[in-house]
């Protein structure tokens, strides 16, 4: 018994869940005694090497499962996409028709409208998660950290389609009869607020988006610079700096590989997000410089349309949206989670 | 001199301000969703809602109910499938693979199938199972399963990874065969936080709308079967928004808070039994 003393001992943490697989066990080591049920199962079979060498087997199928996954969407959205591929080719993502009763297809307007999307959503959003995450790592009163932390995650939990509801119904109203004339008197001769304000539009989309991709940014942000080594900060307040000096030189600085992509995540959210977008862009497939106009994006029109698509071209244009959406946010999220890796390990061999 | 710090300290204390100020705007929207919620929700939340299947146009009254048993039946076959693939994976990257290429390259697949867009899921899925046969609650479960499996993946692998590797070696040295070691003794230390994991998964696909869009479509009336389309709560929500009807709106509104709070009812309770243990399970 004293295996069972020694092992107690030497895992103070986790003694509860622990002693039971060693009190299974135990008593089987006295010959003597009376097999547990247990140990006569592992003896009349599961205790050779085959039992062993096919649980990992199956473990490895499910996480090559994964690999699978992957492939198996591409091959998928290559194999309905062809028609398209074949009538468009490579031309089809700088097209501008969209006319489906003529079988007329091409990407432009609904990548225009993505990108503008996303790219405001970000200018919106990034400032405000790097405040975020400064306020909450450097700044924040201990007692109040893990509430407001708590609070901005919850952003994270809310169902697109809710910010979608809230969208139409508060914030809509909110940029037709507020926010939008407001705008327009102070930034209207910059030219990007012209025309008819409906409310719904490019802008209004990009204003959603910020708040969705908010949470996860200025989380991942507030991971990178958290695994900055303390002696960093120290360093730099004992040469005499101040708090911001210090979080510039000692944090930022450190931190930025991270927080490019933390960002390049964020990005990626905003450029596949559906329903709060296709909601409230507008849906209407044409360029305009003005961000009060009614958009497109790639992820919208697949929502919108697909159900209505009657020719086999239309519905192979659509997939081939898709295919192209989901090329585009894996180099994204790619390229962004290695940025994120190379910050959070290679953290403590840094601080050396 | 002088100046010189005056303006350093100047700057500290305007970029320390611009922080606390992007917080507080940061959490208006959430306090403004969360006020309309509530306000417009429970003022239209009736018995009605949990009983009555959706009314047609113009008529008073109507609920959601088939929409919140379609909801639970979606996401009972997306658990199914896909809680066991995940964790068994998670499992392979932390206890068999370590350090391996191919666990490094699932673990980089598995971050980067978690930004797929869930549109992309939708219309892979409509492509496999629904294009020349028809919509139907099955493939909805498989959209929504294949977007839990990454996270799912990792958080098992993070939580197994913070098994000390005493308790591993105590059983092994005990003879226990590697595989038992696994289940009784790595995977059952870890469950709280592997159960916390699949619930913040399902609690993510639980609202998923875009998925659902060309795989369980959505239905008016009551269906059970596996093989035909049925309604779902965030799809009912996503067709009254954006329709025309006030009543419509309405109950969308109703259907928002519900949907909430179903998920995050679902999400603490099974946290709290975690807690306690019951979920440990023993063999």
């Amino acid at each position: 018994m004293s295996i069972k003393e020694e092992h107690g001992a030497s895992t103070p943490i986790t003694p509860p869940l622990a002693v039971p697989s060693v009190r299974e066990a135990g008593p089987s080591l006295e010959p003597s005694g009376e097999m547990s049920p247990i140990r006569k199962f592992l003896n009349a079979r599961g205790s050779g090497r085959l039992a062993d060498s096919s649980f990992a087997a199956v473990m490895l199928l499910c996480a090559c499962s994964i690999f699978v996954l992957v492939l198996f969407i591409f091959t998928i959205l290559i194999l309905h996409s062809r028609l398209s591929l074949a009538a468009f080719g490579w031309k089809f993502f700088i097209r501008q028709a969209w006319d489906p009763v003529a079988g007329d297809f091409g990407a432009l307007p609904f990548i225009y409208g993505t990108l503008m999307s996303s790219i405001l959503a970000l200018v919106i959003a990034v400032p405000l998660a790097l405040g975020v995450a400064i306020f909450l790592t450097e700044l924040c009163p201990r007692p109040l950290r893990a509430p407001i932390s708590f609070l901005t995650e919850l952003l994270a939990a809310i169902p697109s389609v809710v910010y979608g509801l809230w969208a139409v119904f508060v914030l809509v109203p909110l940029m037709r009869d507020v926010l939008g004339p407001f705008l327009v008197k102070i930034f209207g001769w910059t030219g990007f607020f012209e025309g008819a304000n409906f409310g719904v539009g490019i802008l209004t989309a990009s204003i959603i988006l910020s708040i969705m991709i908010l949470p996860i940014i200025s989380s991942l942000t507030r991971d990178i610079m958290t695994a900055v080594p303390n002696s960093q900060r120290e360093a730099v307040l004992a040469l005499g700096a101040t708090k911001w000096e210090m979080i510039r030189i000692g944090v930022l600085r450190n931190s930025r590989i991270g927080i490019v992509g933390a960002i390049m995540l964020g990005l990626g959210r905003a450029l596949g997000e559906t329903m709060a977008v296709t909601m409230v862009i507008g849906n209407h497939a044409e360029i305009s410089k003005s961000l009060f106009a009614p958009g497109y994006t790639l992820a919208s029109v697949i929502a919108n349309e697909f159900s209505e698509a009657t020719t086999n071209l239309y519905l192979s244009a659509l997939i081939e949206i898709g295919l192209a959406l989901f090329l585009v946010t894996i180099v994204v999220n790619g390229i962004a989670r290695l940025m994120v890796w190379a910050v959070t390990r290679g953290a403590p061999g840094r601080a050396a | 001199m002088r100046r010189n710090s005056m303006r350093r300290n100047v700057m500290n204390y305007v970029i320390s301000g611009l922080a606390v100020l992007a917080t507080l705007l940061v959490l208006v929207p959430l306090v403004a969703i969360l006020f309309y919620l509530v306000y417009k929700g429970a003022s239209s939340l009736n018995l009605a809602f949990f009983t009555h299947v959706p009314a047609p146009v113009g008529e008073e009254g109507g609920g959601m109910a088939n929409a919140i048993v379609g909801s639970g039946i979606i996401l009972s076959i997306a658990s199914l499938i896909g809680i066991p693939i995940g964790i068994a994976a998670g499992v392979y990257l932390a206890e068999f693979g370590q350090g391996t290429f191919i666990a490094n390259a699932i673990r980089f697949t598995a971050d980067v199938l978690n930004g797929v867009p869930s549109i992309v899921m939708g219309i892979s899925v409509f492509a496999l199972l629904v294009q020349g046969r028809h919509f139907s609650a099955f493939a909805g479960g498989v959209a929504l399963a294949v977007m839990m499996v990454p996270t799912i993946t990792r958080t098992t692998e993070e939580m197994l990874a913070t098994v000390p590797h005493a308790i591993r070696e105590a059983a092994l040295g005990l003879g226990v065969p590697k595989w038992r070691t696994v289940l009784s003794v790595s995977l059952r230390t870890a469950s709280p936080g592997i159960i916390t994991g699949c619930m913040l998964a399902f609690a993510r696909v639980a609202g998923e709308t875009a998925p659902l869009l060309f795989t369980a479509f959505g239905n008016q009336f009551w269906s059970f079967k596996l093989n035909e389309p049925i309604a779902a709560l965030p799809l009912q929500i996503y067709v009254y928004a954006i329709s025309p009807y006030d009543e419509w709106h309405r109950l969308a509104w109703a259907g928002a808070l519900v949907l909430i709070v179903l998920i995050m009812v679902s999400v603490t309770l099974v946290r709290i039994f975690a807690n306690r243990g019951v979920l440990k399970g023993g063999s």
